[in-house]
């Protein structure tokens, strides 16, 4: 590994504004090596992968190529030098074929232009090389997301990229499709192409990289071989203190049943789906993505309606298809996508705390923001908010924060039931423990607690039973002792016999 | 075993291509079936309406928004409006006419290479407001909607340029036929399959495509964002151009207000041809086929004795039609993808 690295970054630093984002760090690819970036939500990351993808230009400090200094004026540039990104967000488009989205901007010609046929055969060699089966004329729209990165992945491959960026591909995938894409990155590093791994699993990382890289705050913490550290030291240098256990649930007494979903039914997407919540109790809902976990939540909090099956909070049946009424009977649900569903991206943290209980804030017709205030800043306390102003928009804050701004908004309204989908994904180990904590407490002060979850660490962490979905059908329910990642993974894929 | 499933697999490929053709090609097949059936049914009340002098009025009428809807068109699939084409087709028509008048001895040619240029021009100015200056388009293009039109008054201050006062040459252009086609129409059509085969063969038309389709994601993938755009409003800009000077010559009477408030119509036209409002889909062709059926339509309609002013309400009822049409294919679509997800994992 002595020779020149395909790409490196020198000193480089970037601010927005007043926040320094990245501070004179260094980072070295080398052909054939998978190196993993690691830090905290908001260590810069992000910032990072959009400097060496052309995104962002860097202030201060030197981009080279072979050893050569390059500079990046924009994503074109960096795709030249070949540069391949597999963003967090997926990027494709979705009105046009996957063929298209794989060779947009070079597409193969003929005399009379863009020659179909050709690109049609393209993609499919692309796809049978990455063993997958996809139409390549079928649009994108409608991908699951691990099918989205493996389009981007043949984007990569057809592009003969050097240097393959892959920002927390995992955060939505289910384990076969984990399995999957680290298989087809290793082969591309097989043939010598250097990869950048992001991820805020650390077993993964463990699992694909042979280096890996802190960051902590922007600023460069230390670059290791993956084989002179462990997972602990590791933890260490990304928070720089040390942390409380990851999954900190306490025992409780159960209490009332609070929850009752009896026979649900949604044509197509989930059938007799029925399960209860006690006061004081964490059942977690596992399966794969796709299984319909997040749409029986959905259709519990009155966004979809269902077609056939009854819920129940604190024994009152709820209206379908009225998420008023569910929220009117004690039900919060902190959604999935914290972006699009859980915050106004733009408004204040005050102003989103106070969004969900706005009823609350009144006086005579006009909404008090001294109690607005009030309450924001009450909760950002409690759950140990990381921000400047109450007056900054939730979109400064980085994801973990954003995810504790979702969750004062509900907890404000203090629920009885709480359901929870993927309350820590993408967000960084030190919040996750945090976010636990606070579940816990609040199973403990007694919150009946559903808590959707792919990662199994924290699904067997976390759960006083755990439920499991495979195909719209729930397919088996586990207590904690009989709850094990064997068991669990087998019932999501489809293998017991409940 | 292999065998059923290669065949499968094979069943499955093509299930799925047909299904996304046959989605993007039942999208304009049903504005032809919209027209058969309306050509029908008030032909069978008033066989004059199948006469070729009435056939040839409606193509004649059509042509010139036609030629707007597939400029509009481009700009619309980047998720962009353009809102100021009528005030473009009038100051075109405008300062054409003018030109013809005050200086017999300029060539048509260059007079029409001139109007178009101009319209051009105009398109620049969106170009760089909504690219560039990142201004809405729909703000940006109705603040030039205003600018152009206010442009045009004061050039012409009140001023009317008659049939009279143009040559003979030059209106002819506008009611000549070839074949039987009237030439505006013919033009119209050239337009349209060069369009429309850029768009599907070029890739700087697939970029414009995906520009729509997800910006962010344009600008990701390394496309060069702000010059497709611009080009876009440029070329959408010179088409109204060329309509400015169809219409001087169609209609020879000319005065600043021409074309007033047919910006609507040629949105209209574009959305009832199924293109995507919201961008990334949809087709020329599409779109000039809405501009016919919106023209005959309101030829329908006159023939069948319908009150005029129940015609504008018939047309907005079409649009609306179109619009939820579209929704429901959409979902269609949306499902079918799904389903099929559903069953690739197994």
């Amino acid at each position: 590994m002595e020779d020149t690295p395909v790409l490196s970054l020198s000193q480089v630093s970037k601010a927005f504004g007043a926040v320094r984002a990245v501070r004179e760090v260094s980072l070295d690819l080398y052909a054939g090596e998978a190196h993993a970036l690691a830090g905290e939500n908001g260590a810069g990351k992000s910032t990072l992968v959009k400097i060496l993808s052309g995104v962002h230009q860097p202030d201060a400090g030197r981009i080279l190529l072979d050893g050569e200094p390059v500079e990046f004026g924009g994503p074109a540039n960096a795709q030249q030098a070949g540069v391949a990104v597999i963003y967090q967000e997926p990027t494709l488009f979705p009105d046009l074929s996957v063929m298209e989205n794989i060779f947009m901007g070079r597409q193969p010609r003929s005399r009379f232009g863009i020659d179909r046929r050709a690109m049609r055969t393209a993609a499919a060699e692309l796809f049978a090389r990455l063993g997958v089966q996809l139409e390549p004329d079928r649009p994108a729209r409608g991908l699951s997301i691990a099918d989205q990165q493996l389009v981007e992945i043949a984007k990569a491959l057809s592009r003969q990229a050097r240097v393959l960026i892959m920002d927390e591909p995992t955060a939505a995938l289910s384990g076969k499709e984990v399995a999957r894409l680290f298989g087809v990155a290793e082969a591309l590093r097989g043939q010598g192409c250097a990869l950048l791994f992001i991820s805020h699993r650390l077993e993964e990382i463990f699992k694909l990289c042979q280096r890996v890289t802190v960051l902590r705050d922007g600023g460069f913490v230390a670059s290791h071989p993956i084989a002179d550290i462990t997972p602990d030291d590791l933890v260490r240098r990304m928070v720089g203190r040390e942390l409380e256990s990851l999954f900190p649930k306490q025992e409780t007494d159960t209490g009332e049943v609070a929850l009752s979903v009896r026979r649900l039914t949604r044509e197509g997407i989930f059938t007799d789906v029925s399960f209860e919540v006690r006061r004081g109790e964490i059942v977690a809902l596992a399966g794969l993505v796709g299984a319909g976990r997040s749409e029986v939540a959905r259709a519990v909090f009155g966004i979809d309606r269902w077609d056939a099956g009854s819920v129940e909070v604190d024994g009152r049946r709820l209206r379908p298809a009225s998420p008023t009424a569910a929220m009117a009977a004690g039900l919060a649900l902190v959604p999935e996508d914290r972006r699009q569903q859980g915050l106004v991206m733009d408004l204040s943290i005050e102003r989103n705390i106070g969004l969900a209980g706005l009823a609350a804030l009144h006086k005579g017709p006009l909404i008090s923001r001294p109690a607005e205030r009030e309450r924001a800043r009450d909760w950002a306390v409690r759950l140990r908010l990381k921000f400047a102003r109450l007056t900054d928009p939730v979109n400064v804050l980085s994801g973990g924060n954003q995810q504790k701004v979702v969750l004062a908004k509900w907890l404000a309204r203090r629920p009885s039931v709480l359901i929870v989908d993927e309350p820590t994904r993408g967000i960084d180990v030190a919040t996750k423990a945090e976010v636990h904590r606070l579940l816990s407490e609040l199973a403990g002060s007694g919150v009946a607690v559903l808590m959707i979850s792919s990662e199994l660490p924290e699904v067997l962490g976390m759960a006083d039973r755990v439920l499991v979905m495979h195909e719209g059908r729930l397919v088996a329910e586990l207590d904690r002792a009989a709850a094990t990642e064997e068991s669990v993974m087998a019932a999501a894929t489809g293998r017991s016999v409940t | 075993m292999t065998a059923t499933a290669t065949k499968t697999e094979t069943v499955r490929r093509n299930g799925g291509r047909r299904l996304v053709d046959r989605v993007a090609r039942v999208r304009e097949l049903g504005i032809v079936v919209a027209l058969a059936a309306l050509f029908g049914v008030t032909g069978a009340v008033n066989p004059s309406f199948l006469t070729y002098g009435s056939l040839r009025d409606i193509l004649l009428n059509s042509s010139i928004v036609a030629l707007l809807a597939v400029g509009q068109t481009l700009v619309v699939i980047t998720r962009n409006v353009d809102l100021s084409v009528s005030s473009v087709v009038g100051l075109s028509a405008f300062g054409g006419a003018l030109i013809l008048a005050d200086h017999p001895g300029v060539p048509i040619p260059v007079v029409i290479a001139g109007c178009v240029l101009l319209g051009a021009a105009c398109g620049a100015v969106n170009g760089l407001l909504v690219g560039a200056a990142k201004v809405p388009a729909l703000v940006a293009t109705l603040g030039t909607l205003y600018a152009f039109r206010g442009i045009d008054y004061a050039w012409a201050g009140g001023r009317q340029v008659n049939a009279a006062d143009m040559p003979e040459g030059f209106l002819s252009l506008g009611t000549r036929s070839v074949l039987g086609v009237p030439l505006p129409a013919l033009v119209a059509l050239a337009v349209l399959l060069v369009v429309g085969w850029m768009l599907r063969n070029f890739r700087s038309g697939r970029e414009l495509y995906a520009i729509g389709s997800h910006p962010e994601a344009a600008v990701l993938a390394g496309i060069r964002v702000r010059r497709r755009i611009i080009a876009a409003f440029v070329a959408n800009g010179a088409l109204a151009g060329l309509a400015g000077v169809m219409w001087a010559a169609r209609f020879g009477t000319v005065d600043a207000t021409v074309a007033t408030g047919k910006e609507l119509d040629v949105i209209a036209a574009v959305v009832v041809g199924g293109v995507a409002i919201f961008g990334g889909s949809g087709t020329v062709y599409g779109a000039a086929l809405g501009a016919l059926l919106l023209a005959s339509i309101t030829s329908a309609l006159a023939v069948l004795r319908v009150d005029a002013l129940a015609q504008t309400a018939i047309n907005g009822a079409l649009l609306i039609a179109a619009i939820v049409l579209d929704r429901l294919l959409a979902l269609r679509v949306a499902a079918a993808l799904r389903r099929r997800r559903f069953h690739d994992d197994h």
